[in-house]
């Protein structure tokens, strides 16, 4: 069992490009559910609008992947104000079915063959539509270490994909400080109470789905230039799911925790797999339990058996408070 | 118990019929009707609130003044009627906005927000905030100077309503009669001209109660006018200049405390309802 090489395929995931989709997808949902109590299940369409958003422009119609990111948050915007307009206004479980089923559509779309042209169908896009950003890369060479080992262009996601996290991290962290932010997180406690006060509710609401939105369809521009493709399937309503167990391994409405959760997550799901592979290569497990192609399957129900312990033993998350979690029960 | 201000002076003058004029109403009601399926839980023909008064608002429960207080603050929608405040017709206006025209209310179930500190709650209810826009909440700079005013507001009422001890804790960890008196300051937060308050008193202890009360008075010291639902009868008598009654969706009876209290209709429809459940099975 070569313990190194698990470290460092451990290490470069918990640092590595998923890590960075995932926090910036649950960042999103942290405004949406953490803050302002918006039950979204749909991220993965926002991530989706995001990752064709840059490959369609470029490839399809020539646009500069610059502009083709614009095109991308504006794309967002329209489809929180799509999502938004009907069901702000409606009981919070509204825009829950709205989301989960507007998500899926997406994907439908995506992977449909009457678009097959622009959209590419269920076998989705590759192509060279992220050249413009991967030129740009000082560090074509890539990173080894024992340790730690990046391709040269992950390693340019990854520096560049960290900033981004940290940036969006410090505005949100200043903003849900704000009184605006107090103004969302009264929502997320009981809108008619915010009424009473003179707020205009859905406004806020609405800017909140929009912001978490966008900051998913920017998780999508990271998944799609880091692959330099998009496969429809990708983006399915797991994806969601796993944003949200980021969130809530990191504890909801803590601005840390995206960071930590999407962190904790890419280590446990790589460790356990390297350890497991690890084991059976080398006979120390022994075949009949687990066979080397069950390792894929086997990682996903440790990783659930450790999140309901998680749930069990500390159901605020890392960062959480657990007196302010039991507050939930409205005593 | 007799005050001598402004606010309570038009008693002495006014008709003590239900749907009486008032020399200066701040809040007017037409035929409002609303009905749940077959139920008509609201069915007002007219009532008028006088400025600078505190009007209690009495009556059986399932009388309808919560459905009442619903609709005249836009949470809920009549079937048919008009109203309006300072001459302002409300009808359709949405709830945020009856509020900033100056109607603040309460809830009966009270409405603290729980994830939030009590100073948090407080902060909440100022008006204007710069930072509250989500373009400038990014820029602290520009409504750091503001909030710190609006704290020192807040500060001020805490103390008043005796919760200054407890702002920095979670509202969830208050008692009931605190979170009654934390909605209610919350309220005041809000500059309303008109408050509005559904069972302020309800689970209150008795010192506190006098407390509240007293809160109450000093409302209509400064001008405001308040319109408060209540079932203690004593608190009614000794605060309010004026009384209506609802029973069954109706007015049916307008006056002074004491006119209003030895009024037979009143006592049957406040006795006859527990007559009826407890002699024979259904009432009119
Ligand atoms: N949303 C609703 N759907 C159906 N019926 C309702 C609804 N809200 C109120 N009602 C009915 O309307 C009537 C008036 O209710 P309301 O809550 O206004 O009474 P209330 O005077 O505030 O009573 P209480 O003193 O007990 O608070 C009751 O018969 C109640 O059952
Ligand atoms: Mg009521």
């Amino acid at each position: 069992m070569d313990i190194l090489f698990i470290i460092q395929q451990t290490l470069s995931a918990t640092l590595g490009v998923n890590a960075i989709i995932f926090a910036l997808a649950a960042i999103g949902l942290n405004m949406h559910f953490g803050y302002t109590g918006l039950l979204n299940f749909g991220q993965a369409g926002f991530l989706a609008i995001g990752a064709y958003s840059v490959a369609v422009p470029v490839i399809s119609f020539g646009i500069s992947l610059w502009v083709a990111f614009l095109i991308g948050i504006f794309n967002s915007i329209l489809f929180a104000l799509l999502l938004g307009v009907p069901t702000l206004r409606l009981r919070a479980d509204y825009l829950a079915i709205v989301t989960i089923a507007a998500a899926e559509i997406v994907r439908q779309i995506a992977r449909s063959a009457t678009f097959r042209d622009f959209l590419g169908g269920s076998d989705g896009i590759t192509g060279k539509f992220a050249s413009e950003f991967f030129d740009l890369n000082p560090f074509k060479q890539g990173l080894t270490t024992p340790i730690l080992r990046f391709s040269g262009n992950d390693l340019w996601v990854v520096i560049t994909g960290w900033i981004l996290v940290a940036l969006i991290t410090f505005i949100m962290w200043v903003m849900v400080n704000s009184p605006w932010g107090r103004v969302m997180r009264a929502i997320r406690e009981d809108e008619d109470a915010v009424r009473s006060l003179g707020k205009n509710v859905y406004l806020y609401k609405m800017q909140s789905l929009i912001i978490g939105g966008v900051i998913g369809s920017i998780a999508g521009f990271v998944y799609a230039l880091s692959r330099q493709s998009v496969q429809p399937d990708n983006y399915g309503t797991a994806l969601t799911f796993f944003a949200y167990t980021v969130l809530i391994l990191g504890g909801a409405a803590r601005v840390f925790a995206p960071i930590v959760g999407a962190m904790i997550f890419w280590f446990l799901i790589v460790f356990i797999e390297q350890v497991l592979r690890a084991g059976v290569t080398s006979n120390i497990i022994p075949d009949w339990l687990i066979g080397v192609n069950q390792v894929g399957q086997i990682r996903f129900m440790l990783m659930g058996l450790g999140l309901m312990l998680l749930m069990i033993f500390r159901p605020q998350g890392i960062f959480g408070d657990k007196k302010e979690l039991a507050l939930d029960a409205k005593a | 118990m007799q005050k001598h201000n402004s606010g309570a002076d038009f008693a002495l003058t006014t008709s003590q019929t239900p749907g009486s004029s008032k020399p200066d109403p701040i809040l007017i009601a037409d035929k409002i009707a609303r009905q749940f399926g077959g139920l008509t839980a609201v069915n007002v023909d007219h009532v008028e609130i006088q400025r600078g008064s505190i009007t209690a608002l009495i009556g059986p429960n399932g009388a309808g003044k919560t459905t009442f207080f619903n609709l005249l603050t836009g949470y809920d929608s009549p079937n048919s009627g008009t109203w309006s405040f300072n001459g302002k017709a409300l009808n359709g206006i949405p709830p945020h906005k009856v509020a900033r025209l100056g109607m603040v209310r309460t809830f009966q179930l009270t409405k603290a927000l729980y994830r939030l500190t009590v100073m948090e709650n407080m902060l909440l209810g100022a008006r204007g905030q710069k930072g509250e826009s989500v373009l400038r909440s990014a820029f602290p700079w520009i409504w750091r100077s503001q909030e710190a005013a609006i704290q020192e507001k807040a500060t001020a009422i805490l103390k008043n309503f005796k919760l200054i001890e407890k702002q920095d804790d979670f509202a969830a960890a208050l008692s009931g009669g605190q979170r009654k008196l934390l909605e209610m300051a919350r309220a005041l937060m809000v500059e309303p001209e008109m408050v509005m308050l559904d069972e302020p008193m309800a689970g209150v202890n008795p010192a506190l109660k006098q407390s509240l009360l007293e809160h109450i008075k000093e409302l209509r010291n400064e001008g405001k006018t308040v319109l408060f639902v209540e079932h203690d009868m004593d608190m009614v008598h000794e605060i309010s200049d004026w009384v209506i009654v609802m029973a069954q969706g109706q007015i049916i009876a307008e006056g002074t405390p004491a006119t209003v209290m030895g009024n037979s209709q009143v006592i049957e429809a406040y006795l006859g309802a527990h007559h009826d459940t407890d002699l024979t099975s259904e009432g009119a």
